[in-house]
């Protein structure tokens, strides 16, 4: 095991370096000058112009600035922001994480929850009219863009039912010492509706998965002893069958998080929650690169990161893979 | 001792895109306490699907024909539904398959497999269960029982998890066990001891044995009668030293001739041309007929059965004493 | 006895029917429509026309800018679905061709493209298209599907290499070569149209996801330019309205649900029909 998983780390490492590499020479052969856009926006002469070059290392040439970049990967330094005078990247990004994280978080619970409870029941009850258009409800979630269905959720539970807020993290009115309840609440609060949208335009593809997994693993022959050794069907489902739908859907897990990434940007945004996502949106608006590659480097650690965990609980789920 | 299992006009059909196939057409035989059937047939001829019937294990998209009838003990078991079924499941009749490997759940231990039957059966706390367990998995000849209790299926042998299975089988103390197969996968000398264990269970409980099997040594040995089956029919049925000793039905006897001998020269084996028809192409009449070397005009209409002597049965034109 | 598994294939080809019929409609629409309509980037008539809700003249209401909202959201979807389908068959043709080159060659070759898509994969698409669209200054619409095509073709490259991989053991490719094929032919005249099929399939599925790519990049300013209509922007203009004029975002929300929805049962739909392996 500890072999394994020693490979399975440098592999991770390697992934994420390739993933930098690529990331820095994408920026790079991509068409357009990242300095003179932004000086479109704030009019600087020439020697102020060179000056910033020199100072970002613009003026280097390639490979110098692909090790340079690298290296600060590595060290932890990710350059520092434009827009926000010179600020390391680092830090903004360590100040936006956390809301990220719970927002993530929420949502994977609520989606894997929903999904795998829906996934077996369809599995139960596929061919059957009910399943069918729950399966065509999936599809049709899974079909609507996610900054649309954030846009209607606020509006429809917001502003015109004022059953939950819509923007931010924290309701700024409330006071400091309103008591830990009152805070835990209210933020609470402000996370159900971007938790609720991105779960809901994710969860159709989560129910699949586990109603494919779960009808494969119903046609095992091990589930066929099961029924011949007089065993309740509820225990054939939930004790035979089911756990083993769990490798399956770790494998999901891993495909699954640049998703929830993705569409967290544009919910982050219409729901102003301070993560990541309007971190991103932000700096798209403002051309401050260093903040954008940062962003990326950080999510692509966190994907490769993601898709190891996945790996080893697959290895400790399934006996067959614990001690090999 | 009565019949403890009769089976009657046993038919299992499948409906096909081209049409509805009866790959087990009318299958009749019984089983006495403590006697072990053998049933024996190349592969096709529908020996796993009968077995698979009895317990209403069939794939999803078989059926029961109407008109099959299985008593065990007297009631009909195809007749059961729901609570009942799942009662008479392990508890009276209990079924070991050829594959343990597959057959056995990767993400449960072993010791819980078979646990989980007794407990499912037999009124007894988990511990008292998980103590018959060991027990059961020593008997069957695993060593260590309680170490290998906690085993995963994948860390055991071959032989070893075909003693799992067995242990599970008997669990509940079922009053007939379906062997299909059990020992094709393993080597010969474990082999021998998985029927041996099975013949002991026979010999101290007067446990009921269908054996499901192609090899003609195994049944010679250890069978009490032998039911020949061809093309989802029973072909012939008798005691085991009848059958091997005079055997009436030329499938029999090609079966016995293709057996390659110890004495005497190996031009003395004589293997059947052709093979077992596809059941969606049976032929109408004597369905051996068209491989048949002593077919003649008369089997172009399907057999009866008939008994040349007691115990014994045949489908065969010419067993009625005309050629 | 348990609920009977339908081994995968579940009845339903009612949804082929549905999503065809969607997807024509959409389709007819986008062709036949336009002529019916006022031009969407005309001239505004800021002082009668604005935020009109849905009426005879105005079949889905006017925006802000009294454009006429149907007029806009035909004429966008015109746009979306000609940068979806661009988009959509450059990334199949360039996954497939990595994906059979990688497949087919297998050892060292293999494990390095594998290794690159993996890489690659770690950045979610949507960010690396913010980074490649951040940096250039208007973006001409063969630029976006380049750009949105070039970014797409990793999952299909995966797909394709396990067929190929699967292909390659069968005979047929054998006998290929021992009557002395070259690799590129046998590539291209044996592997290729065997996994035909299933790049429908891919192709099929890859277009509803660029349109929603398209629309999410259009929402933030960054994909179809003014005064383009496109659905995504016509949604980020709408924002400002929403408790006035709902319509003015409903519409274009739906469509794109809509477009996205058809092309997806279709694409399942012809998954089933292909073995069901390509999602």
């Amino acid at each position: 095991m500890n072999r394994w998983l020693f490979r399975r780390a440098a592999s991770a490492v390697g992934t994420f370096l390739l993933a930098c590499t690529l990331l820095f020479f994408l920026m790079r052969l991509t068409p357009g000058d990242p300095l003179l856009r932004l000086s479109e926006d704030r009019p600087m002469t020439p020697e102020a112009l060179a000056n910033l070059r020199a100072h970002y290392g613009l003026d280097q040439p390639v490979m110098t600035q692909f090790v340079v970049f690298l290296g600060g990967v590595l060290r932890g330094d990710l350059g520092a922001s434009i827009e926000h005078g010179g600020r390391p990247v680092v830090s903004l990004l360590r100040e936006r994480l956390p809301a990220s994280l719970l927002l993530g978080a929420t949502t994977l619970l609520f989606n894997f929850m929903l999904g795998i409870a829906i996934g077996s029941w369809q599995a139960r009850h596929i061919g059957r009219r009910l399943e069918r258009w729950v399966d065509l409800a999936g599809l049709a979630t899974a079909s609507a863009p996610s900054f649309w269905v954030a846009i209607v959720l606020a509006w429809a539970f917001g502003t015109e039912l004022h059953w939950l807020p819509v923007a931010f993290m924290h309701d700024p009115l409330l006071s400091t010492d309103a008591g830990r309840l009152a805070h835990l609440l209210d933020d609470l609060d402000h996370l159900v509706l971007p938790a609720a949208t991105l779960a809901i335009v994710t969860v159709g593809v989560t129910a699949r998965y586990q109603r494919a997994a779960m009808l494969d693993a119903l046609r095992m022959d091990a589930i066929r002893t099961a029924r011949a050794k007089g065993l309740p069907e509820s225990r054939v489902r939930w004790r035979h069958a089911w756990p083993n739908t769990l490798g399956p859907m770790l494998a999901l897990f891993g495909l699954w998080l640049p998703i929830v990434v993705s569409g967290s940007v544009f919910v982050e945004s219409v729901y102003s929650w301070p993560g990541l996502g309007t971190l991103a949106a932000e700096a798209l608006a403002s051309r401050d690169y260093p903040v954008l590659m940062g962003t990326a480097v950080l999510i692509a650690a966190t994907v490769v990161a993601a898709n190891f965990f996945a790996d080893l609980a697959h290895r400790w789920i399934d006996p067959r893979l614990r001690n090999s | 001792m009565s019949a403890l299992l009769e089976v009657r006009d046993l038919r299992v059909r499948i409906p096909l895109p081209a049409g509805t196939v009866t790959p087990v057409d009318g299958v009749s035989f019984s089983v006495d306490c403590g006697e072990m059937l053998a049933l024996v047939g190349e592969s096709g001829a529908g020996k796993s699907l009968t077995c698979l019937a009895l317990l209403q294990l069939l794939p999803a998209a078989a059926y029961l024909a109407s008109g099959s009838t299985a008593l065990l003990g007297g009631q009909d078991i195809l007749a059961l539904r729901g609570e009942a079924l799942r009662a008479t499941r392990g508890k009276r009749i209990a079924i070991v398959f050829q594959d343990a490997g597959a057959s056995l759940n990767p993400v449960l231990t072993a010791g819980d497999q078979v646990r989980e039957t007794v407990l499912a059966h037999l009124p007894m706390t988990r511990a008292e269960a998980r103590a018959r367990a060991v027990s059961l998995l020593g008997e069957m000849g695993l060593p260590e029982p309680a170490v290998q209790y906690d085993r995963y299926p994948h860390q055991l042998s071959g032989g070893m998890r075909q003693r799992v299975m067995l242990a599970i089988a008997l669990a509940a103390e079922p009053e007939l066990l379906i062997a299909d197969e059990p020992t094709s996968a393993l080597d010969v000398t474990v082999q021998a001891q998985i029927l041996e264990l099975i013949d002991h269970e026979r010999r101290t409980r007067g446990l009921g044995v269908l054996l499901v099997s192609h090899d003609l040594g195994v049944v010679a040995s250890r069978a009490d009668r032998v039911a020949v089956l061809y093309a989802g029919q029973i072909v012939e049925q008798a005691p085991t030293r009848e059958l091997f000793g005079a055997p009436a039905h030329p499938y029999t006897r090609g079966l016995l001739a293709a057996i390659p001998r110890l004495r005497g020269p190996f031009a003395t084996t004589r293997p059947m041309p052709g093979s077992v028809p596809d059941p969606a192409s049976w032929p109408s009449g004597c369905r051996f007929a068209p491989r048949c070397p002593e077919r003649f005009a008369r089997c172009d209409a399907l057999p009866a059965i008939t008994q040349p002597s007691v115990n014994h049965a045949v489908r065969c034109w010419l067993a009625e004493g005309g050629s | 006895m348990g609920t009977p598994v339908t081994s995968g294939i579940v009845r339903r080809t009612p949804s082929i029917r549905v999503g065809l019929f969607l997807l024509l409609a959409l389709g007819a629409a986008a062709l036949f429509l336009p002529h019916f309509l006022p031009d969407p980037r005309a001239q505004p008539d800021l002082v009668s026309g604005v935020l009109l809700p849905p009426g005879w003249s105005h079949p889905l209401g006017t925006d802000h800018l009294s454009r006429d909202v149907l007029a806009r959201l035909v004429y966008g979807g015109r746009v979306s679905l000609a940068i979806a389908l661009g988009a959509a068959v450059l990334a199949v043709t360039l996954g497939a061709g990595v994906g059979l080159v990688a497949g087919y060659a297998g050892g060292r070759t293999d494990a390095a493209l594998m290794r690159v898509v993996d890489a690659a994969l770690a950045v979610p698409r949507l960010i690396l298209l913010l980074l490649v669209v951040a940096l250039l200054e208007r973006i001409p619409l063969w630029g976006l599907i380049l750009a949105i095509g070039a970014t797409g073709w990793l999952g299909t490259s995966r797909l394709v290499r396990a067929e190929t991989m699967r292909l390659r053991t069968l005979e047929f490719v054998r006998a290929a070569r021992a009557l002395g094929a070259s690799h590129a032919r046998i590539l291209l005249r044996h592997l290729a149209p065997n996994v035909a099929g299933p790049l429908v399939v891919a192709t099929t599925l890859a277009v509803g996801d660029v349109m929603l790519l398209e629309a999410g990049l259009s929402y933030l300013g960054l994909g179809v330019q003014a005064p383009t209509p496109s659905w995504g922007s016509m949604i980020f203009d709408a924002k400002p309205y929403l408790v006035t004029a709902p319509w003015v975002a409903v519409a274009p929300g739906t469509a794109i649900l809509l477009g996205v929805f058809a092309v997806n049962l279709v694409g399942e739909s012809l998954n089933r029909r292909f073995g069901g392996r390509w999602t």
